[in-house]
């Protein structure tokens, strides 16, 4: 690890505007650090700065960057108003990590790319210009949508996804003040500056995650990987459905381990929106989710794993309800 | 800089001359308390599992100078050779270990584990996210951050069940309160 500044922040504008790096859970940042793929000359402690409550917000929540994972997935509110969320953090890392990382961290968590973690390897993301390991190398874990020339990695996250389906909102202060950011749009598309993870800007820093009102409906989160647990997905769904009379609404579905973002995709929810569930409806969704996809070589079986994985969630959360 | 730990009920300061000494190596070498073990030091192993403020971490992925005035139970605060923790008797029961590299965090790992569920938390196997039941897949799940190199899971879910039947009935006893303390502190 290289040597750095330790600073512990009192409040969160001592960690806004500073060219210092925000430290949380220190999950993966420290990961990454022991590697010196991440090099930071200072961190600023943010775990003393408040922000670590979930209130609500009008008929949704607030949930503080600081809130630790394990506690936002127990939470009594969001267990019984936003399922999906509680679902989709249990779904990740470890107990012992998820009462460590932070709902702010979690956003910000890098790509699991083994050529991002070895220096010895070419990468565009961890050293720009350098080229791709990935494309024509090992990239079993790596995107089918949207990927570019420069980066084909994936975002590894869960809690993400769900919160993406969920039109959650990212809120963020930097020295210029406050701004909203969907969590459709958080994480972007590496382009040919794959570098860039996300949209927060630099000495800006996530203050909290606002929940809209609840949806309502079924909520389920299936994630298909290599063990049952302790694993990132390669493949992961997130799916809310509401019946009535027999007909799908408030359909919302994110995908997981397939793109540089959760991938969001409005034209196959309202494919869904207002029908009777069959399996055929699901499959024509499933070729709106998939419209473009493209396989590396090793993440081929994500294509046909991704439009089974949304049938057979599809086919769950439709299934006896009226 | 200098860092105040409470570890195992002893307040201790340290003298650290530069913050990239994680928890785990502030426990092992400057505090002599070598029961937790250092598997991966990424996060990946659980053998390094520590109880910080009530809760279970990996002491591998934090920086001691983060601690400043917090309380740590390590596996030597969990019970001793003369006074063992009902986990730790279970363990030997049951003979929960092969080369006992991994015992220490799946101890640490389930004292904690236990007042989790105490606490109502669910598992992604709560299906309805309500409160659980301790089946061995409950188990399973919320002890798949302690991976065992030598496979003994069966023997540690028969411990951890043994052990559980015997703290869950006495509500408050070990270890279930000292955990419920260091929270509230
Ligand atoms: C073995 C292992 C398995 C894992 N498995 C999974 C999994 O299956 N699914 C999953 O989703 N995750 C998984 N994770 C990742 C884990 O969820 C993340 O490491 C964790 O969520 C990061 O949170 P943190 O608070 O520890 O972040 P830190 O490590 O403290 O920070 C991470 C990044 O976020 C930035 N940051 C932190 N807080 C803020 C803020 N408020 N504002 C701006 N920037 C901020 C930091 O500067 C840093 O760049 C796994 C991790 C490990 C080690
Ligand atoms: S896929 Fe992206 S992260 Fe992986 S080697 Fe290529 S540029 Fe780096
Ligand atoms: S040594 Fe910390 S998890 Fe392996
Ligand atoms: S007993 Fe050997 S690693 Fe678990």
């Amino acid at each position: 690890m290289r040597q750095f500044d330790y600073s512990r922040a009192a409040s969160p504008a001592d960690a806004i505007g500073t060219d210092a790096r925000i430290i949380a859970g220190g999950t993966n940042l420290l990961d990454l650090m022991k590697l010196q793929v991440e090099t930071p000359d200072r961190l600023i402690d943010v775990n003393h700065v408040g922000l670590d409550r979930i209130e609500r917000d009008g008929d949704g929540v607030r949930i503080g960057a600081l809130v630790r994972n394990a506690d936002c997935a127990a939470d009594e509110t969001v267990r019984r108003d936003w399922p999906l969320l509680s679902h989709a953090i249990l779904a990740g890392a470890s107990p012992q990590l998820r009462n460590r990382a932070s709902t702010g961290g979690n956003l910000m968590q890098r790509t699991r790319c083994y050529y991002f973690y070895d220096l010895d390897a070419p990468c565009n993301k961890r050293e720009p210009g350098s080229g791709c390991g990935a494309i024509g190398g090992i990239n079993r874990i790596h995107a089918i949508l949207g990927a570019s020339e420069s980066c084909i990695a994936t975002y590894p996250g869960d809690m993400a996804v769900a919160m993406s389906a969920l039109d959650a909102v990212v809120e963020v202060e930097g020295p210029n003040g406050r701004r909203d950011i969907p969590a459709t749009e958080f994480h972007r598309l590496p382009g040919d500056t794959p570098e860039r993870d996300n949209t927060l800007e630099p000495g800006e820093m996530i203050l909290s995650v606002r929940l809209p009102a609840p949806l309502g409906g079924r909520h389920i989160y299936r994630k298909v990987r290599d063990r049952r647990s302790y694993a990132f997905a390669l493949v992961s769904v997130a799916a809310v459905v509401a019946m009535d009379g027999g007909r799908m609404s408030n359909v919302r579905l994110a995908f997981g381990g397939v793109a540089h973002k959760p991938w969001r995709v409005p034209e196959a929810e309202a494919l869904l929106e207002g029908q009777a569930p069959a399996p055929d409806l699901f499959d024509r969704a499933a070729e709106a989710v998939l419209d473009g996809a493209r396989g590396q070589g090793h993440n081929d079986f994500k294509i046909p794993l991704l439009r089974r994985t949304l049938s057979a969630v599809l086919a769950e959360a439709t299934e006896g309800a009226e | 800089m200098d860092v105040t730990l409470t570890v195992n009920g002893a307040q201790q300061t340290l003298q650290l001359d530069d913050p990239r000494v994680s928890l785990l190596d502030a426990l092992r070498q400057r505090l002599d308390l070598t029961g937790t073990k250092k598997g991966c030091d990424h996060g990946q192993c659980g053998a390094c599992t520590v109880i910080v403020n009530g809760r279970r971490i990996n002491s591998c992925l934090t920086l001691a100078v983060m601690h400043d005035g917090d309380e740590i139970t390590t596996i030597e605060g969990i019970g001793t050779p003369d006074n063992l923790a009902p986990l730790q008797r279970a363990f030997i029961k049951h003979d929960g270990f092969q080369c006992g590299y991994c015992t220490p965090g799946q101890i640490v790992s389930a004292t904690a584990m236990l007042e989790e569920l105490r606490q109502g938390w669910p598992s992604q196997l709560t299906g309805d996210l309500g409160a659980a039941d301790l089946t061995d897949e409950e188990i399973r799940e919320r002890m798949s951050g302690n991976i065992c190199r030598c496979s003994c899971y069966p023997n540690i879910v028969d411990a951890i069940r043994d052990a559980a039947g015997e703290t869950g009935s006495q509500a408050g006893g070990q270890p279930g309160a000292r955990l419920a303390a260091e929270g509230a502190a």
